[in-house]
């Protein structure tokens, strides 16, 4: 072992600024990416339990074919593939965007709403369905019903997994360095690549994902603990 | 669309340059999911007994180690065992070995969960009547616990392996000569494809994970009838 290291080198002064700037990212895209994949997993869990075979098969493909392939894989295809299935409009708007973050936030999304669908599903198939019975029963329709009376319970229930899938997503959001956005393991590789110290750099920033993680933890914990036991069915 | 790209590498994407050169794409990707899947069962099944210990000294140390992995992205744990090799050994490891030790150490901490959860799964009495019938610890956990609850934990597995599999994806960027490498430099010497190159590479992930999902959930349903439970 002849090694030097050189702790203060990576966390302070230019290369300590480059670990924040790339932090900063990933908290940007995975912020980005948990909205966008909440809205659309909420979207194809409903389109599950419409009971209009054509809309459930597609939902009931959606998720199968994005859990079951790579993200990387996903990644790449819609960073250097999509181009024939985007309308003409939309990719001139896109092109003028960030279009690395842009695909980096798509994948994401598609990839962590395939999961979030099944955990929405697991949370609507534990509300008794008298609820949903009851709520036709008095009027409202198949979407009011979902709006007011389902979605509102099954999402307290789901809370404790959906946080983990976001975690997931902050941890997965470090593959999108492969196609050059510059967030937190970008930044660690950047910074290997400048000082050949990329054993301290990669320490740093594995203590800054295990940080994310620890107090996301510690978040489910308490919500566990105030929250969820005062919820009764 | 340019079809004939796909269908000019396909053996390419599914071995490699094998029976010529190294094996590659699709198969390199599963043997490196099978090799990793079958070294993490050994360092898992360490960890989570370790975790249930009731001794202090063995506990913290597998606590520790599975929630740093957990917490940990994938990609990161393969730069840095890259990175760390250097270091102890004083020259870098072959990239294979590198991401395989990443890919161990990273689902040994994922199967170690499985181990935990399956051992308190099973109903406290079968404990409790082995230790009774005169077993010690080790013995009860060897010849009564540990066989019901590996049984049980094979869907997990299975589960555990798909991921694997897909993460195994990840090694390209170490320079690994898996699917997603194959892929990138066909799209690289070519460029006129990609949408055909990262859909065929997806849906070959998929055929090979599908299949293994579709197996887990009937595997699941199949030894959920023989299980001991609490009554």
């Amino acid at each position: 072992m002849n090694y030097q290291f050189n702790w203060k080198l990576v966390l302070t002064g230019e290369y300590g600024q480059w670990l924040l700037d790339g932090l900063s990212v990933t908290l940007q895209i995975s912020a980005m990416s948990i909205v966008f994949s909440l809205l659309l997993g909420t979207i194809v869990t409903v389109l599950r339990l419409t009971r209009v075979k054509p809309l459930e098969w597609l939902s009931l493909a959606y998720t199968e074919f994005f859990r079951n392939t790579p993200l990387v894989v996903q990644i790449f295809f819609w960073y250097f593939g999509s181009d024939p299935f985007l309308p003409g409009f939309f990719k001139e708007w896109l092109y003028q965007q960030n279009i690395e973050f842009a695909a980096g936030v798509i994948a994401l999304t598609v990839y962590t709403s395939a999961f979030i669908a099944e955990e929405i599903r697991a949370g609507i198939l534990s509300i008794p369905k008298t609820q949903l019975e009851a709520s036709r029963a008095s009027g409202l329709s198949f979407l009011q019903a979902m709006g007011y009376v389902i979605l509102p319970q099954a999402f307290r229930i789901i809370v404790p997994p959906l946080i983990s899938q976001f975690l997931n997503l902050i941890k997965n959001s470090s593959m999108v360095m492969t196609i050059g956005v510059a967030e937190l393991t970008y930044m660690a590789r950047q910074i290997e690549a400048h000082t050949f110290h990329g054993f301290e750099a990669f320490t740093a920033s594995t203590v800054i994902y295990i940080c994310i993680s620890l107090v996301v933890s510690f978040a489910i914990t308490l919500y566990d603990k105030h929250f969820l036991r005062r919820v009764r069915y | 669309m340019h079809w004939d790209v796909v269908y000019n590498n396909l053996d390419y994407f599914l071995w490699g340059a094998f029976p010529k050169g190294p094996l590659g794409g699709l198969a390199m990707s599963i043997v490196l999911a099978l090799l990793g899947i079958f070294g993490a069962f050994w360092i898992g099944l360490a960890a989570g007994l370790m975790r249930l210990s009731r001794n202090g000294f063995v506990r913290w140390p597998a606590t520790v180690y599975i929630e740093v992995v957990r917490g940990t992205p994938l990609l990161m744990l393969i730069f840095w065992f890259y990175f760390l090799a250097p270091i102890l050994f004083g020259h870098t490891l072959p990239a294979a070995e590198s991401a395989l030790t990443s890919f161990i150490v990273f689902t040994g901490a994922y199967v170690a969960e499985i181990v935990r959860a399956g051992v308190l799964s099973l109903p406290r009495g079968q404990m409790e009547a082995a230790r009774g019938s005169g077993l010690s610890h080790v013995q009860a956990m060897s010849h009564v616990i540990l066989p019901q609850s590996l049984r049980n934990m094979i869907p997990s597995f299975v589960n555990q392996f798909v991921s694997l599999t897909k993460d195994t994806s990840l090694a390209y960027i170490i320079g690994v000569d898996e699917l997603m490498r194959n892929a990138t430099q066909v799209n690289n010497r070519t460029y006129n494809a990609p949408t055909e190159i990262f859909i065929t590479v997806a849906v070959l992930y998929f055929i090979v994970c599908f299949a293994l999902t579709s197996f887990s959930r009937r595997l699941e349903k199949h030894i959920m009838r023989y299980q001991a439970r609490n009554r």
